[in-house]
């Protein structure tokens, strides 16, 4: 049994020793009841039980539950050991309380009391004790028992230092655990001063308070930045001689300059010219230091030495505004990634990461590029491979994109399998952020999903087909390449299914080649089609309907197939369904209509990668690239602008069918435009049943269409929904109306499907709900994120317009190459005639630039302009799409007439044509004045004593167009006990009711 | 942060399972959860610090280091049995050489001091 120190408990050693020789688990459980009852029976029993049993006994408890055991007695005398006057039975006491007691007990108000007596008396130890109690623990209760004991400590003249060193440490755990319940108070503006405390052990202490005070609020104690200096630059330079102590392996105060110099990174590089330059001279003596000949061989030496190094090139990274220092730190790091400690390789990769995305050390970083590809392939560690991945993606630019993303897909073949799915995702946004010629793109990502196909998510695999659809010139390329890739035995799902949905689309641009016919396309694919999930099948049975379209000559190969019962009879409704409506669709329809339904897919509007937000959401703290590098070294990307992006665009076969929707409820071939799904009315609670059946598209409403009634040809979708009854379309929720109910019962596992994610947005996050609140006003802020507010102003006359677009820079940098581009769906360039004054190339930093548009109405449009900004902003491409906030009712101008005259004209505009009724729900509760203030903001007068209904509005307005005026009635009729509104729009001109009831009701 | 009994186990069983499969040649930081694990390998224990992701990994390596030399020099030579048998003394040089989390006094001698000076008290 080894000595035991001081005051030995003879009885605790003996206890250890016994527990120690037990030969089973069994006979330790023995041994220890045998002890627990004999304690027990000690408590209870015995009333003159001294302090030294009380402790020996408390201890024993204590190393019971240590070796794992419940304890649920003792902790009485624990507490009583608190009132003793013996330093070793009021340690004992303290320690069985911070490691047993949970902050819950009952016992905690005795505790605390015995706290508050410990402090308020003179004796250091007891105070350190009670002290350091309350630091183990930190709970609330005692945060609000002590709030005013604990800083008095803190800042009293006659504290002794070791008291004041645990003063400021309990202190700051209270701050973290209940800030809210430490008053500030004098205290607070004192605190800074103890970087200047003589005693080194204080003001290490207190730099970890003052940084958490600092991190809540820098300017309050911006003071500390030159006292933090000062205090480095005495150390650093040695020129203090009572360092003696605090050195450590041959370095001066090592924890308390690393505590520095993470104080400095809460704060910009100090402004005062004088401490600016003494913080530069600290900063270069330690990266000289770095270069002098070791002064001992021992590796707590150079630990201590490069813990200070690399907090120092954190800063030097944090401040990142003198290129020499980011440089000299770069080469150091350089020498660090071939140094044999394995540690020193990490810590190098991981610090040049952050140099990777400082445009003054980014060509430095690319020096090691050779190296770091080594240490992918040879590190024995793979937490050190998986900073070489980070580092590669951080120093990746157009310059090396391509060997990079070579090296990381010949790696990935042998790659851990905790660190693929990440790298799968960096590769992808590597090769699409780089790259220049576009089958290049494709062919990484084919090789990414032959590799690793199992870590390729959802993500990954819509871009590259967003991408496809996008780029036309790469379209035929990678129609052939899909071919070739399903031709393998083996072939990953997701292969199938970006070839499904590719040669789907495009299959027809290689099937001029007999080897690639039609025919064999569809082999090919249907060979797949059986070892496939129910969602690949979904998707693969969109892809027959489409070559139905593309190749008339398999038709019948392919309505055999919809046609087996392994389909129209299949288990899964999904299928069943598709089949059945892609049966129905191919039979029934004409050619020219299924040409238009099957149409090939419009481009996807350009937004954020999904990928990079995924990647983004998976790893926060380490996307080091370009601008986000900037938000993420402070680790500060808002939850909420992160989960913006997170259900992006996955394409798939439901945009054919709602564009089969618009066909027909706009009596004219449609546009090929750019349809969007508003991300706001469709809500997921709506469900993929509805989805699939295009009702939540927003722009064209289900009650209209079926309204209008006479749509040409049978087509399936319409004898679906021709058992409508009005619906409220713009937020479908389950069970609210008949269709839904009907598709309920069509769909009955509704929320299975929707798990596919479908989601047709382009637009930036939230365009589309700030382009719906300028319908009815003229001014205000069309979009802002971190980067960039974007501000609108507009003034119509008759039929022309100006509008004032302001970008306002909210960054501290310049956005350089900024562009904007205003592009017009569709035909609405017939319509509307836009034209657009140019803009700056820069954006100062804080600057604003403004923009006008002159636009002028032609004619009727439903479309709005899509406006696109794009910029550089620390040398990464943004770019923001928005709908320009132009909408035909500011063309209107307000008419007043008398109720004579109104339901004159009212009646005479009896065409179905001309008039569009909707019922709508009410999204707030109704108020008379906001609706009237809504319609003067929509354009058209309120007219009184028209209609004999006082809670009716009647509305009267003319729309200008250069081609004619239109004159336009509205009868808005509220009914207050339902929350709804019916909605009755008619126009002098067809479509135009339409247009505009369409406008109103999103406002409603 | 609060952790019950049951948790408490938990954790230490998935840190060991981390840490001790670590060779040599691997570094001596490991991710654990949202934060890391800087430890270091004495003979047959190991002493590991959690910290946050953002901390400096060598100066919490060195600061195990240095609160071993501390223990070597209190109980002349420690070994284990010495951590055993005097448990509650060891966390009286936890305390004292860190507090909350942070870094409370790094020089030896001045913790010595003032653990020999408490010692000395019954």
């Amino acid at each position: 049994m080894p000595t035991v120190k001081g005051d030995g408990m003879r009885g605790l050693a003996v206890f250890i020793s016994d527990i120690r020789n037990c030969k089973s688990k069994e006979a330790e459980i023995k041994r220890i009841n045998k002890e627990l009852a004999n304690i027990r029976s000690k408590f209870k029993g015995d009333k003159t039980l001294d302090g030294y049993q009380k402790k020996k006994y408390v201890c024993k408890l204590l190393f019971i539950f240590l070796l794992g055991h419940d304890i649920d007695f003792g902790h009485m005398e624990a507490v009583n050991l608190l009132s003793s006057n013996r330093y070793t039975e009021k340690q004992i006491g303290y320690l069985f309380i911070s490691v047993l007691i949970g902050a819950n007990n009952d016992l905690m108000k005795l505790v605390i009391q015995a706290i508050r007596n410990d402090l308020a008396g003179r004796n250091p130890i007891h105070i350190t004790l009670a002290l350091q109690c309350v630091a183990n623990i930190g709970s609330r209760e005692m945060a609000e028992g002590l709030s005013v004991d604990i800083p008095k400590l803190l800042v009293s003249g006659d504290t002794i230092d070791s008291v004041k060193q645990s003063a400021a440490l309990t202190l700051l755990r209270l701050l973290r655990s209940s800030p809210d319940s430490i008053p500030m108070g004098e205290w607070m503006s004192r605190i800074i001063h103890l970087l200047n405390d003589q005693h080194m052990g204080v003001v290490t202490a207190a730099a970890s308070l003052i940084e958490n005070l600092v991190k809540k609020n820098p300017e309050e104690y911006k003071g500390c930045v030159s006292l933090a200096v000062s205090r480095l630059s005495r150390i650093v330079t040695s020129s203090y001689t009572d360092l003696q102590d605090y050195t450590y392996y041959f370095v001066p105060a090592p924890w308390l300059s690393v505590k520095l110099l993470r104080l400095l990174q809460n704060y910009p590089p100090p402004e005062d010219p004088a401490v600016k330059t003494r913080l530069s001279e600290c900063l270069e003596t330690i990266l000289n230091k770095a270069q002098e000949p070791p002064k001992s061989k021992k590796v707590q030496h150079s630990n201590a030495k490069n813990a200070v190094l690399f907090e120092a090139i954190n800063l030097i990274i944090h401040m990142d505004s003198d290129p020499n220092l980011l440089v000299r730190a770069c080469n150091q790091l350089g020498q660090f990634l071939q140094h044999r400690e394995t540690n020193l390789r990490y810590l190098a990769l991981e610090s040049m990461c952050l140099l990777a995305t400082s445009e003054f050390s980014h060509e430095a970083v690319k020096k090691h590029q050779e190296t770091v590809i080594t240490a992918l392939k040879t590190e024995r560690d793979v937490s050190v491979r998986q900073r070489a991945v980070d580092l590669l993606y951080a120093m990746c630019d157009r310059t090396n994109a391509e060997e990079i993303v070579g090296e990381m897909l010949e790696y990935l073949e042998s790659a851990d399998y905790s660190i693929r799915e990440e790298m799968v995702l960096k590769v992808a946004i590597l090769a699409e952020k780089y790259a220049v010629d576009y089958t290049w793109y494709v062919d990484v990502i084919l090789n990414l999903i032959r590799i690793a196909g199992d870590y390729v998510s959802e993500e990954v695999w819509y871009r590259v087909i967003q991408i496809v659809i996008n780029r036309d010139d790469v379209q035929g390329y990678a129609a052939k390449t899909v071919f070739e890739a399903l031709q393998a035995p083996a072939c990953h799902e997701n292969m199938v299914k970006v070839g499904g949905y590719i040669l789907g689309e495009f299959g027809n641009l290689i099937a001029g080649d007999p080897r690639s016919g039609s025919a064999v396309q569809f082999q090919l694919l249907h060979s797949k089609y059986h070892l496939c999930s129910p969602a690949t099948r979904g998707l693969l049975l969109s892809a027959y309907i489409k070559f139905i379209n593309l190749f008339p000559e398999i038709k019948h190969i392919i309505q055999d197939v919809l046609r087996s019962d392994n389909n129209m009879r299949n288990a899964d409704v999904e299928l069943q369904q598709r089949s059945i409506e892609y049966l129905q669709l191919s039979s029934i329809t004409t050619a020219d209509v299924l040409a238009t339904v099957l149409e090939e897919m419009p481009p996807f509007p350009e937004r954020e990668s999904s990928i990079l937000a995924k990647l983004k959401k998976k790893k926060p703290s380490s996307v080091p690239e370009g601008s986000e590098q900037k938000e993420t070294t402070a680790s500060k990307i808002p939850a909420v602008q992160m989960s913006n992006n997170v259900d992006i665009a996955p394409p798939t076969s439901i945009n054919l069918m709602s564009q089969a929707d618009e066909l027909v409820s706009f009596s004219e071939a449609p546009p090929p435009s750019v349809f969007t799904f508003d991300s706001g009315p469709a809500p997921s609670a709506g469900g993929q049943s509805i989805t699939l059946q295009g009702f939540d598209v927003g722009e064209s409403s289900t009650d209209d269409f079926v309204d209008q009634g006479s749509p040409q040809g049978g087509s399936a979708s319409v004898d679906l929904l021709g058992l409508g009854s009005p619906t409220q379309p713009t937020a479908p929720s389950v069970g609210s109306g008949g269709l839904l109910d009907m598709f309920d019962t069509l769909t009955s596992h509704s929320s299975a499907p929707a798990t596919n994610g479908i989601d047709l947005g382009g637009l930036s996050g939230g365009a589309e709900e700030a382009f719906r609140k300028f319908i009815c006003k003229n001014n205000g802020v069309l979009f802002e994120n971190d980067l960039l507010q974007i501000g609108v102003k507009s003034e119509y006359r008759e039929d022309l317009g100006r509008l004032w677009v302001f970008y306002g820079n909210k960054t501290t940098f310049q956005l350089n190459a900024f562009l904007v581009d205003v592009s017009t769906p569709g035909n609405l360039s017939e319509s509307l005639s836009i034209q657009q004054k140019p803009v700056g190339g820069e954006v100062e930093a804080g600057a604003q630039v403004k923009q006008q548009f002159n636009m002028a109405c032609v004619q009727e449009f439903a479309e709005a302009p899509v406006m696109t900004i794009q910029f550089l902003y620390s040398g990464a491409q943004q770019k923001i799409s928005l709908k320009l906030p132009v909408v035909l009712n500011k063309y209107i101008t307000p008419a007043e007439m008398d109720a004579n005259t109104f339901f004159t004209r009212w009646k005479a505009l009896n065409s179905p044509s001309q008039e569009c009724q909707q019922i709508i729900k009410a999204t707030s509760p109704i108020d008379h004045e906001q609706v009237k203030a809504k319609l003067i903001g929509f354009s058209v007068s309120v007219l009184e004593k028209v209609d004999p209904n006082a809670e009716n509005f009647v509305s009267a307005g003319i729309l200008y167009t250069r081609n004619q005026q239109v004159g336009i009635l509205l009868r808005l009729e509220p009914n207050k006990q339902a929350q709804m509104y019916r909605l009755t729009v008619r126009a002098s001109r067809d479509k135009v009711a339409k247009i505009l009831c369409d406008l109103m009701q999103t406002q409603l | 942060m609060h952790f019950g009994h049951d948790e408490k186990q938990k954790l230490i069983e998935e840190v060991h399972a981390v840490v001790t499969v670590r060779d040599a040649k691997h570094t001596n930081f490991v991710k654990f959860r949202n934060f890391k694990i800087v430890y270091r390998r004495y003979a047959g224990l190991y002493f590991c610090i959690c910290v946050d992701v953002s901390d400096n990994n060598l100066a919490y390596l060195e600061a195990i280091h240095n609160s071993i030399e501390v223990l070597n020099d209190y109980f002349h030579n420690v070994c284990e049995l010495d951590l055993i048998f005097n448990f509650h003394k060891v966390y009286s040089v936890v305390d004292e050489m860190f507090l909350a989390g942070e870094i409370r006094e790094t020089r030896q001698t001045k913790v010595l001091k003032q653990l020999l000076m408490l010692s000395s008290l019954e």
